[in-house]
């Protein structure tokens, strides 16, 4: 089964690397965009199991090592089983 | 006295920390494989400056889960002597030896170059051979040196004098000018609440000996030296 983890970095921490690109955007005329927000997609190989243990699963990785708690906010989905 | 220098694939100035520690300091360095598992015989624990694992995922965070770091947080835990320096620092935070996190530099550019520091706590087993307020010139070089920490945490740094280095400008003044990477309250070096963690984003072990114009980073090395002969109380 398939999962993608999405890490972000939590409202209120400045992010100048989607500065950077919102700032590029503008330059390419696309001036509707008012924020961006860097962050990282993990797409996860799981041996197939029930989706509430992969969900545990999911959770746990993300505390213990993926997203780092003090900076980062984190969501999980099962894509295909 | 007998210093351990932790060497994790991709670190990059661990025998330079190897090099002061012996040629400088004459004690002896001991260079300790990432996959070692214990740490035994060592008066004190340096994690050098590098690349661990590639920075991938975030600077630290592989390296954090390395075999020797249960030794290393044991070895903490116990009173031991552990100075991080710049991706050391960042390992010990993803550890949670140390509070807080690093951010991206706000320019965003990997910086490398020599900054001021003011020397905010001098009674720390890592800066007792400096004085409270001095200015010391070290070089940086790093890109994920920005250090953040949640408001309730800053206040307790703040409270404990648990913010050992701050940037500074040639004055000692701690501006928004003189702060290379955006760091909260212009840390450059926090200590933890049991005193006896340090970690630092400047590289004290580039400038620490008579053939560099500079040598300011010498008293770093030196306090702990002192520290470790008992000159200075360790905290309890």
């Amino acid at each position: 089964m398939k999962a993608k983890v999405y890490i972000t970095l939590k409202d209120g921490i400045h992010d100048p690397q989607g500065r950077a690109v919102q700032q590029s955007l503008h330059t390419l005329g696309f001036e509707a965009v008012q924020d961006v927000r860097v962050g990282k997609c993990l797409e996860i190989e799981l041996q197939d199991m029930e989706k509430e243990a992969a969900e545990i699963f999911l959770k746990s990785m993300c505390q213990k090592l993926l997203a780092n708690m003090v900076i980062e906010d984190f969501r999980y989905e099962i894509v295909s089983t | 006295m007998n210093i351990g220098i932790i060497v994790f694939p991709g670190s990059n100035c661990d025998r330079d920390c190897a090099h002061v520690v012996s040629a400088v300091m004459g004690q002896s360095a001991h260079l300790i494989w990432h996959q070692d598992k214990s740490v035994q015989g060592m008066d004190a624990i340096i994690l050098p400056g590098g690349f661990s694992y590639g920075d991938y995922l975030r600077t630290g965070s592989i390296a954090r889960f390395s075999p020797i770091m249960e030794a290393i947080i044991e070895f903490a835990n116990r009173g031991g002597l552990v100075l991080g320096i710049c991706n050391g620092f960042q390992i010990l935070l993803e550890a949670g030896l140390l509070p807080g996190a690093m951010l991206r530099n706000t320019g965003l550019s990997f910086i490398c170059e020599d900054a001021y520091v003011r020397v905010e706590n001098a009674d720390t087993p890592f800066s007792n051979q400096c004085e409270a307020g001095q200015v010391l010139n070290l070089p940086i070089a790093h890109a994920e040196g920005n250090y953040y920490t949640d408001p309730v945490t800053l206040s307790a740094l703040q409270a404990n004098a648990q913010i050992v280095f701050r940037y500074c400008d040639k004055e000692g003044k701690c501006t928004t000018a003189s702060n290379p990477n955006g760091s909260i309250d212009n840390i450059a070096g926090i200590r933890n609440a049991q005193g006896n963690v340090l970690g630092l984003m400047p590289h004290p072990e580039r400038c620490a000996e008579a053939i560099f114009h500079n040598q300011d980073g010498h008293c770093i090395f030196d306090s702990m030296l002192a520290a470790l002969r008992g000159h200075t109380p360790l905290p309890a």
